[in-house]
């Protein structure tokens, strides 16, 4: 078994990071998972979170807003809307995704609004692990 | 034929706009390097997103669970069609083959009997349509403030174009671009966004099975927006590096065109201060022989 696999993290505007992971923590909408080498091959979306990634020299933390990722046995992608690194920062760029959110979630009714209510409160959930 | 004064200031002026063309192809130059690197970094996401797209949408395809923005309303009477243009001028030929290129694709539609609605992004486009297609125009883009396109602008585009989706105002939605392949080729270019069309599912590492978590309906449902917001950033970025492109080349154009202006023109300076010279010589020799 291979104990290392490719990873990369991509954004709309430009690619953030490639490399060899070891394991890819993944914010799932359904709940978070853990991707490692030979992992079945699986594709889900993304809520609001940190994506951890432990590479062969290192882990590194991203704050991801949205999008999806596709795992293979070969290797993790994760297709991310807007993705920071999870430094303090960039808490000013998710406070305002969170003011986007609140405002889509008050104007939102019947289904939608649940779900633009979850998206607050996965952003604020965020938000708070990045302090 | 011109004094010797008007050809020196004729010569002097197209001097100066040798320089601006000049100036303007450099900035062009370096705004090109630019675009074309965004264009080239936003490549992988797209790319990777296609085809994880053309995967889903293969497994739902005809089922009548699949979202609307799949397999569309069902009719195709009412167009949107989405035009991209420059802010700016002065880029030779490039806002007028997108233009062009909508016009015909817009009179074809009106021809059929279909109805046509136009969304510009970019003024020049807005402007070269109003002539025809004044009260097809349901809305505008303005990019002018914007320094570099980035996925905030698109999403904003795509979330206008979606709202107008939910709210029936149409079936079909084309975007209107000019793909760049290279400094002087910049191909105008239509391509479907709603309902959401595939091409390359030459994908044939499809045949990984894939788990969806959670189901791949609602996957196909929250993915398909971003489709969108996705396909627009690219046309956006395509765009950006076609216009730097055309208006590179168009200025160089202009430079020589100037070079060889202010040769001719030296010549014939040349050529008339010679003919006064040779007259007063022969003044002055006929003036000595009469004496």
């Amino acid at each position: 078994m291979a104990d290392v696999m490719k990873f990369d993290l991509v954004s709309p505007e430009r690619a953030l990071l490639s490399g060899q992971a070891k394991s890819v923590q993944i914010p799932g909408a359904d709940g978070d998972m853990t991707a490692m080498p030979d992992h079945a091959p699986t594709i889900t979306t993304l809520r609001p979170g940190v994506l951890t990634v432990e590479l062969t020299d290192g882990t590194q933390e991203f704050a991801v807003t949205g999008g999806f990722a596709e795992i293979t046995a070969e290797g993790t992608t994760v297709l991310a809307e807007r993705a920071y690194p999870k430094a303090s920062e960039h808490r000013e760029a998710i406070s305002g995704h969170l003011e986007e959110a609140k405002t889509a979630a008050a104007s939102a009714d019947g289904d939608g609004k649940d779900i633009a209510e979850k998206l607050v409160s996965d952003i604020e959930q965020l938000l708070e692990n990045m302090v | 034929m011109p004094s010797l004064k008007d050809l020196k200031l004729r010569i002097e002026s197209v001097k100066s706009t040798r320089k601006i063309t000049k100036a303007m192809q450099m900035v062009a130059a370096a705004k090109l390097r630019r675009a074309e690197e965004a264009a080239q970094a936003a490549r992988p996401y797209a790319e990777r997103f296609n085809g994880v797209m053309a995967g889903l949408a293969a497994g739902m395809a005809g089922s009548d669970a699949a979202p609307l923005l799949m397999r569309g309303t069902g009719n195709d009477q009412t167009h949107l069609l989405v035009v991209m243009t420059a802010e700016r001028g002065l880029c030779g030929g490039f806002n007028s083959s997108i233009v062009k290129l909508a016009r015909s694709h817009a009179q074809e539609l009106v021809g059929q009997g279909k109805t046509v609605k136009i969304l510009t992004v970019g003024k020049k486009g807005r402007e070269q349509l109003k002539r025809d297609f004044a009260e097809a125009q349901i809305g505008h883009v303005d990019l002018s403030e914007v320094k570099r396109v980035g996925y905030d602008n698109a999403q904003g585009i795509a979330a206008d174009v979606l709202a107008r989706f939910d709210a029936g105002e149409f079936d079909v939605a084309t975007l209107f671009y000019s793909e760049f392949r290279s400094v002087i080729s910049q191909v105008p270019t239509a391509q479907q966004v709603i309902p959401a069309k595939f091409e390359d599912s030459e994908d044939d590492g499809a045949s990984t099975l894939y788990d969806y978590e959670p189901d791949e309906e609602a996957i196909l449902t929250d993915l398909l927006p971003r489709g969108v917001a996705t396909q627009v950033l690219s046309a956006l970025l395509e765009n950006a590096a076609s216009e730097q492109g055309a208006r590179m080349a168009a200025m160089d154009n202009a430079t020589r065109n100037a070079g060889d202006m202010i040769d001719k023109l030296t010549i014939q300076y040349n050529r008339s201060r010679q003919a006064v010279i040779t007259n007063e010589l022969i003044e002055i020799i006929s003036g000595a022989e009469a004496l």
